[in-house]
């Protein structure tokens, strides 16, 4: 049942005082028609409708490239004070010094986990990181007199997002094909690679959960050729506090800290897409970062402004990007410590190889069987969707009856029928092991009684939902409801 | 060690299952010049006793001082139960509903949220969010460029009392598109724009005009003479909305003859806390007709095998996990969790209590605005009828006074100096419903102070 329907006319009371200063041609003549319901019939409605849910707090939520670890509830209260949540974007410096002295603390920590030498707290997601970098290497090639870099190289794993970045930032996107051992394929690349090459959008570990062994050859590569490397840090935890991005030759990366470091996914945001930049980005820079005056014995945080950073490729948003998800980060960050940050990757590598492991000794085929997973690895189905004819979708549905989130499903674009499984390093063995018998009862199903797979999942509110008719019959709200 | 629930009796068994001795063996494959020392920068781990005692050790640094300051950023009320049921494990912890039957919740809050947004402008269709209303801004002004039939060009229509950092960041996320906006001056009078200004750009082609309602001095557009002028010009028109506003003022739907062709803004008002700018969530509902122009995600109301009622993610051909290079935009993750909270705000306020909240903000900001223009040396400075911010004139160096009245606790206003040096020691003031009579006296005591001693 919608909230609207729940709706009783006359259940709410206005204030009648009339408000003379607003012509009346400027007013609205009808009310809104919003719902009018008591606030318990509306806390219900809500508390029901969460019931509906997977969630990291309820279920294992393997789902590959978008780490789905656990998320302190501490940051969460944290972020919530009133001297926090209830902090203007605009307050004056004097009110402020506490708040900005943890962002400026943020980006030191982040400069030092990914060895890059600036941080800019600005974007509000992955997608703008991704955007700012890509447009503060473009900067740099304009401030250098150098139009002609008109081209960005993406990987054919990549997320859809590089391509969809570079094409908003005005570039032409060419696609480098990947080997079978999931290694970009450096003659293609060298064949790509050019007079017109503005930069390389990488992620490493790539989406097919190997490290990309080659990566310092492909940094000499781009940057002999005058191009600049973009890291993706969709994969960061994979990585976090072993390597870092710029030890390996990247400019400019984009940290999702709705992934790395376990602000919460929100139902699909808010994220926080952090760029760090080598020395030589420093001038481009989105507004803002903090600064830090110091002078007279006394130190002054401070946003950074256009004054500061003249050749900046300027604001993102309208104010300071997330700050709420920053300090929830931050908060995350500082209950690791030093080495807590290097645990992360290393039991998200310890899960994520030990279910390839037990999967393939289950049957299962690894996309890639003979190298170590990253954080992620792929189990590809195609044999399954050729013989048994159950496929990679029929498996995650299934597996929502036996109470896991399903894996990322036919991504990367290049594996067929695929799994992007990440476990994450806050996952116990226990349910690590949950969920391969759980694969290992839906192989077993899909050999003796398809159906049950093919027609899942049978315990969830709803069954498999009809999309095509979402999408030719639009109804996209409670008012109108169209044909087109 | 934090979070992390492994047993060294387990990780003995999960190396061995892997057949490797130690978990450092799992990046043998990481050349070895490439593995990091020590980070020394980080401090060591915190408790999670002290680390609350750290922060609260911060936030009383900073304090709670009374906040009279707008500018695209306001402080109302939030219901208490809005953030609580908000932060339900559920909502908090969920993706991005891909797998739609185990994400029931998260869809029909979606579209619930769509259907309250579309009453709320009085347009045909929303979707799920983008960031913010500066980035709601710059997908509209692409979003134009893309639909607009009538027109070749990639000039957008931009007047100067649309929000400084709106217009900045928009300039920023479309320019490497070679979309062109071109300033519109106000009304020295009004600080609104008046068609004399448009009539200038009459004869040449442009892809949009925007609009925002109200401006970034607080004051009240003429938004049916502006969007009648536009359609005539064959331009779309893209109204910036305050969504509080909108349930007393006309919405974006109705505005002149055909109404705005796309309304976006930022939805901060609705339940989400200033938490230092963000995160709040921008708003974007067209007419139908460009639905399919549409950026991010937009969830539909279907049926499953069996018939029954249920929502997905839709149109989801648009989308860069899908089009990649073609994708209408690169945006992937939006603001759901500030969409949950506005949502659940929404429905327990109803129109009425919207109306309320936006009624006693205007009355608040014009008793404020009466009692200091009884200060000498203080005066409006435009004629025209405004919300809940108004810009007034002192006769003293405004950054001075300001720094001034922090010493009695209060924020008393934005400073324009910076984006508009024309106005002088102007500031942009602003008195939500949260607002005491006892607070705006004292902001009137305080500036007077403030006003003698600078």
């Amino acid at each position: 049942m919608l909230i609207f329907e729940h709706s009783k006319r006359g259940l709410h009371k206005r204030d009648t005082a009339e408000l003379k200063g607003i012509p009346a041609n400027m007013r609205r003549a009808e009310p809104a028609k919003l719902p009018e319901v008591s606030e318990l019939q509306a806390v219900r409605h809500f508390t029901r409708l969460s019931t509906r849910n997977f969630s990291i707090d309820t279920h294992f939520y393997p789902l590959g490239s978008c780490t789905m670890k656990y998320n302190p509830r501490v940051a969460n209260s944290i972020a919530l004070m009133p001297e926090f949540a209830g902090r203007h974007p605009l307050a004056p410096e004097k009110f402020s010094q506490g708040f900005l002295g943890c962002m400026y603390e943020l980006q030191e920590m982040l400069c030092e986990v990914t060895g890059m030498k600036g941080f800019s707290l600005a974007p509000m997601a992955g997608a703008q990181g991704e955007f700012a970098g890509i447009a503060m290497i473009r900067a740099y090639h304009d401030a250098n007199g150098d139009h002609e870099r008109r081209e960005i190289l993406v990987p054919d794993a990549a997320h859809g997002t590089n391509p969809a970045t570079a094409t908003m930032c005005g570039y032409t996107v060419k696609e480098i094909p990947t080997l079978a051992n999931g290694d970009v394929n450096l003659e293609a690349l060298e064949a790509a690679i050019g007079p017109q090459t503005a930069g390389l959008m990488l992620t490493n570990p790539s989406t097919l959960g190997v490290f990309e062994r080659q990566i310092q050859k492909i940094a000499k590569m781009i940057h002999q050729a005058g191009g600049l490397l973009y890291y993706d840090g969709a994969n960061l935890n994979a990585i976090l506090g072993k390597i870092r991005p710029g030890d390996m030759g990247f400019d400019v990366i984009h940290s999702n800290l709705h992934k790395t470091f376990a602000t919460p996914h929100g139902g699909g945001g808010p994220g926080s897409g952090a760029i760090g930049v080598s020395a030589r980005l420093i001038p481009f820079m989105p507004i803002a970062g903090v600064i830090k005056d110091e002078g007279q014995g006394k130190e002054l945080y401070r946003w950074a402004n256009k004054t500061d950073y003249p050749q900046s490729i300027g604001h993102l948003s309208a104010f300071f990007g997330n700050p709420g998800v920053l300090i929830r980060a931050y908060v995350y960050m500082r209950l690791l410590g030093r080495d807590g940050m290097s645990r992360v990757s290393e039991f998200s590598t310890l899960n994520a190889n030990y279910m390839m492991a037990e999967m393939k000794k289950a049957g299962f085929q690894a996309a890639i069987p003979d190298r170590f997973a990253s954080h992620e690895f792929i189990i590809t189905l195609k044999k399954q969707a050729k013989e048994l004819h159950v496929t990679a979708m029929d498996f995650a549905k299934r597996l929502l009856d036996l109470g896991y989130h399903a894996p990322t499903t036919y991504f990367p674009l290049l594996v067929p029928e695929c799994l992007l499984i990440e476990p994450t390093e806050t996952e116990s063995k226990e349910d690590l092991d949950g969920f391969i018998k759980a694969m290992v009862q839906i192989q077993q199903e899909a050999e003796n009684n398809p159906e049950i797979v093919t027609t899942a999942p049978h315990t969830m509110p709803v069954k498999r939902l009809d999309e095509v008719r979402a999408a030719k019959q639009l109804d996209l709200s409670w008012t109108v409801t169209q044909a087109s | 060690m934090p979070f992390i629930p492994h047993t060294e009796n387990e990780i003995n068994a999960m190396l061995e299952s892997i057949g490797v001795k130690q978990i450092d063996d799992l990046f043998g494959e990481v050349p070895k010049e490439l593995r990091a020392g020590e980070l020394t920068k980080i401090p060591h781990g915190l408790s999670e006793m002290q680390m609350t005692q750290l922060m609260t050790e911060r936030g009383a640094q900073d304090g709670r001082p009374v906040c009279f300051i707008g500018a695209g950023a306001y402080d109302h009320y939030v219901p208490a139960a809005v953030w609580q049921i908000t932060t339900r494990g559920e909502f908090y912890t969920a993706y991005t509903p891909y797998q739609a039957e185990a994400s029931q919740g998260t869809l029909q809050l979606i579209y619930e949220f769509q259907s309250m947004m579309t009453t709320l402008t009085g347009m045909d269709v929303s979707n799920a969010s983008v960031y913010d209303g500066a980035s709601s801004l710059a997908e509209a002004i692409l979003m134009s460029v893309r639909a607009n039939r009538k027109s070749k060009s990639k000039r957008i229509l931009v007047p100067r009392n649309v929000n400084p950092t709106y217009r900045s960041a928009t300039h920023t996320l479309v320019n490497g598109q070679n979309i062109e906006l071109i300033d519109v001056p106000y009304d020295a009078d009004t600080g609104c724009i008046n068609l004399d200004a448009l009539k200038a750009f009459e004869g040449e082609d442009f892809a949009a005009v925007v609009i925002q309602q109200p401006n970034f001095f607080g004051s009240l557009e003429d938004v049916d003479a502006i969007t009648d002028w536009a359609h005539a010009n064959n331009a779309l028109v893209i109204g910036i909305v305050n969504p509080l506003a909108m349930s007393i003022l006309k919405p974006a739907g109705q505005w002149g003859e055909a109404g705005a062709d796309i309304a976006c803004g930022d939805g901060q008002p609705l339940g989400a806390p200033l938490s230092s700018g963000g995160p709040y969530y921008g708003i974007m509902t067209c007419k139908k007709a460009l639905v399919r122009q549409m950026p991010g995600r937009i969830v539909g109301r279907t049926v499953d095998e069996d018939g029954k009622e249920g929502f997905v993610l839709t149109l989801q051909a648009r989308e860069q996990h899908i089009r990649r290079s073609k994708a209408t935009s690169n945006i992937c993750t939006n603001q759901g969790l500030v969409v949950t909270a506005s949502t659940i705000h929404m429905s327990i306020l109803g129109a009425a209590g919207l109306e309320n909240a936006a009624s006693q903000s205007h009355l608040n900001t014009a008793s404020l605005v009466e009692k200091v223009c009884a200060i000498e040396g203080v005066e409006k400075v435009f004629n025209s009828a405004s919300f809940h911010e108004t810009v007034i004139k002192l006769n003293k160096p405004a950054k001075a006074v300001l720094d001034a009245m922090t010493n009695e606790n209060i924020i008393g206003g934005f400073d324009l100096a910076d984006n508009y040096p024309e106005l002088g020691d102007a500031i942009l003031v602003c008195a939500t419903e949260q607002r005491t009579e006892k607070q705006i006296d004292q902001y009137v005591g305080a500036l007077t102070k403030a006003l003698s001693e600078v």
